[in-house]
């Protein structure tokens, strides 16, 4: 019903955009060196300049965004401490995506278009990223996503700072592989990062001599997974492949327990379980088991110590900072570090400036590639240990080039199809 | 062998669970006939209750035990309340009763998510119910066993209580014939709120134990609602056997299809079987025998 009273509105408000527009400031393309496909209206006259936020503060996802939304106006506010970008104070405009893609399409060209803000940072789910996308594309503007996803796409309008699945998946599977795991049990939410992971997944057993065992989906949300442990159980993989996210993992991993299965028996990989989650499932009944991300609290880098020392200092002595949080942050830097190089809040000086600007965020020095418009990241895989922390014990041969559509790998062809 | 077992167990356990959220709707839907849509809020108010008295409690035992009472307890008195205040104006106006509750449970959802937040809680689960026991080779985790054993005594205590008490004769009475049994002195007001009350607090329990399985937040009921009244209609209204029977069967039915194919079609094929089955029995595994024309 909202939905469809939504739609009724957008005409109208398109209408009251347009003359926002004209009622904007002095205009970054105004000098037509801007290629953007409508003529931005972001005001750099003034000591400050707008930059957005959209995340989920209500909705399914809330427990995810929000920390992510805490990591965003950290960066912001540190910045504004620093000095500015360009001399220009930050002035963050903050959204609420409310887990709905259409809600953040609408923020996404609220932000765009009538706020006029450089850039926005957000996003989570695929869904509420491809509901934004058009409206970046025909609005000429700027979003950093953090958050690790699928791969498969590449839009000039978007900057990927979270990682692509042969920086997240594929370290993952050699890992495994290098441990001597022969054979997988796949498990997953039924919704397109787990189909497309497991489709990777298997791609790459199919050329490493793997053997998959089997393979479920439950919709997300599910709690009943005793047939299907029971299913794993029985097929006797070396370990499990684990790309349920969300509410469910604690029903998966309290269930995986109490079958009596144990890390020691029979590891379990998993894609979304990240520190948030160890503590929402507990940790008794995760010990030991594996994650495959690019950042934990854990790592004794001196940018993560400070970090996670101002962090904590800003929000509280028992936050934890997770691989999520850490990609979001990792943006705004990049964004920082983009118009630093550009001189130029311009969308389009941006997009030409972004090639090589590296910035050495906590998880490691990374650089955006400006073919693709991801960044190199490390992997690394951490063991659950029994305080709840994530410790890597096995990282990648430094950065990993992204490769969203897996071109570089023979045995992926035909998936990007 | 073992996986037959398991699966007979894990069937087993899936219908205990479908039985104890849908042993509450058997009063309130089968026997008031009140199609109440916030029966899955009144099981998320017994999920919180244990929560929060587990926050309250250092024993994640005790805490349990005492959840189970104040459950039933919680999820009763929003029955009483939301029996008062709205439903006593709109019985034998079933539809309305449908739209109001639902939009009741719409509120509690948003009152939970006010009062808890939005991220999911978790309860612990106490150390004597942790790690499994093994049957014929089955492995076994004890917490859902405890389910399947409050499922049973919750069932058992409800039928103990409706055939030999004198309010389970009373609403047995007003179920029946309200007419008649008003006409012979029975207070059919009074009888109404309590079957209410019973039936809601048996929610709340259910409530309690579900905290057991996976973790709490303002959409877990909705999640049980579904089958519940799949249990209750496919057994028959207001049958306690008949749900009984429903659920153990679709509990069963749902494991080894879902070991054999995959969750998603084992879920429509459960539900072909359903349709199937009502297509021959519209009324259900059991019916109670009246002389009403009705």
């Amino acid at each position: 019903m909202p939905r469809v009273r939504r739609r009724a509105v957008l005409p109208a408000t398109a209408a009251v955009l347009g003359l926002v527009l004209t009622a904007c400031g002095s205009r970054v393309g105004e000098d037509g060196a801007g290629a953007a496909p409508a003529e931005s209206c972001v005001d750099t006259s003034g000591d400050s300049i707008k930059v957005g936020a959209i995340n989920s503060l209500s909705g399914a996802t809330a427990i995810n965004e929000t920390v992510i939304r805490d990591a965003i106006e950290f960066a912001v506010d540190e910045i504004n401490a620093d000095g500015g970008v360009l001399g220009k104070q930050l002035d963050l405009i903050a959204e609420d995506g409310a887990s709905d893609p259409t809600v953040f399409a609408e923020k996404a060209e609220k932000l765009v278009t009538s706020d006029c803000v450089a850039a926005v940072f957000g996003g989570y789910t695929s869904a509420s990223r491809k509901a934004m996308l058009p409206v970046f594309e025909d609005n000429g503007g700027l979003l950093y996503y953090g958050q690790q996803y699928e791969g498969l796409e590449d839009s000039s309008n978007i900057f990927y700072s979270g990682a692509t699945t042969n920086q997240q998946i594929i370290p993952a599977l050699d890992y495994l592989k290098e441990q001597g795991v022969t054979s997988l049990y796949l498990v997953g939410s039924d919704y397109v990062f787990p189909r497309t992971s497991n489709a990777i997944v298997k791609a790459y057993a199919d050329a490493n001599g793997i053997e998959i065992k089997g393979e479920d989906y439950l919709p997300l949300g599910a709690t009943e997974f005793s047939t299907i442990v029971n299913k794993i159980r029985t097929a006797d993989a070396d370990a499990v492949f684990n790309v349920v996210v969300g509410d469910s993992l604690v029903a998966f991993f309290r269930e995986f327990t109490a079958a009596g299965l144990t890390a020691a028996d029979m590891p379990v990989m998993s894609m979304c379980l990240g520190e948030e989650e160890v503590a929402a499932v507990g940790v008794e009944n995760v010990r030991d088991h594996l994650a495959s991300w690019n950042y934990y609290q854990t790592l004794e880098t001196p940018e993560n110590t400070s970090f996670v020392e101002a962090f904590r200092a800003e929000y509280g002595a028992d936050r934890v900072t997770s691989d999520p949080m850490e990609s979001a942050y990792t943006g705004v830097h990049l964004w920082k570090a983009m118009v630093e190089k550009a001189d130029s809040f311009d969308v389009a000086d941006v997009q030409e400036a972004a090639d090589g600007v590296s910035y050495d965020s906590p998880g490691g020095t990374v650089v955006v590639d400006g073919d693709n418009h991801h960044i190199s990241k490390t992997a690394r895989i951490g063991q659950i240990r029994a305080d709840g922390q994530i410790v890597s014990v096995w990282e990648s041969d430094g950065a990993i080039e992204p490769d969203p559509y897996l071109t570089t790998y023979d045995w992926a062809e035909g998936l990007a199809d | 062998m073992d996986v037959v077992v398991s699966q007979i167990f894990t069937g087993l356990s899936t219908g205990s669970i479908m039985l104890l959220a849908a042993t509450g709707l058997v009063l309130t839907f089968g026997q008031m006939g009140v199609i109440n849509m916030a029966h899955g809020e009144f099981i998320m108010a017994g999920s919180y209750t244990a929560y929060v008295v587990q926050q309250a409690t250092a024993s994640a035992g005790a805490s349990l035990l005492i959840s189970l009472v104040l459950g039933f307890l919680v999820g009763g008195a929003m029955g009483v309340i939301i029996e008062i205040t709205l439903l006593r104006h709109l019985y034998h106006r079933p539809l309305d009763t449908l739209l109001v509750t639902f939009g009741v449970g719409l509120v509690l959802q948003q009152v939970a998510r006010d009062v808890f937040g939005a991220p999911a809680v978790n309860v612990r689960t106490p150390s004597w119910l942790s790690g499994s026991v093994e049957v014929l080779g089955a492995v076994v985790p004890r917490t859902r066993l405890f389910i399947l054993v409050l499922a049973l005594v919750c069932l058992a205590a409800l039928a103990a209580a409706l055939q030999y008490t004198a309010l389970g004769r009373r609403t047995r009475a007003v179920m029946q014939s309200r007419d008649l049994a008003e006409s012979s002195g029975i207070s059919s007001r009074r009888v109404d709120l309590t079957t209410f009350f019973i039936g809601s607090g048996l929610a709340g329990v259910a409530g309690v134990a579900l905290t057991l399985i996976g973790s709490t937040s303002s959409t877990v009921g909705q999640s049980y609602l579904i089958n519940a009244f799949l249990v209750v209609v496919a057994g028959g209204l207001g049958q306690l056997r008949g749900a009984l029977i429903a659920a153990f069967v679709l509990g069963l039915l749902q494991s080894f299809l879902e070991y054999s194919t995959t969750a998603s079609v084992a879920q429509v094929l459960v539900f072909v079987v359903i349709v199937v089955f009502l297509q021959f029995r519209p009324q259900g595994l059991f019916s109670l025998k009246t002389r009403s024309l009705v």
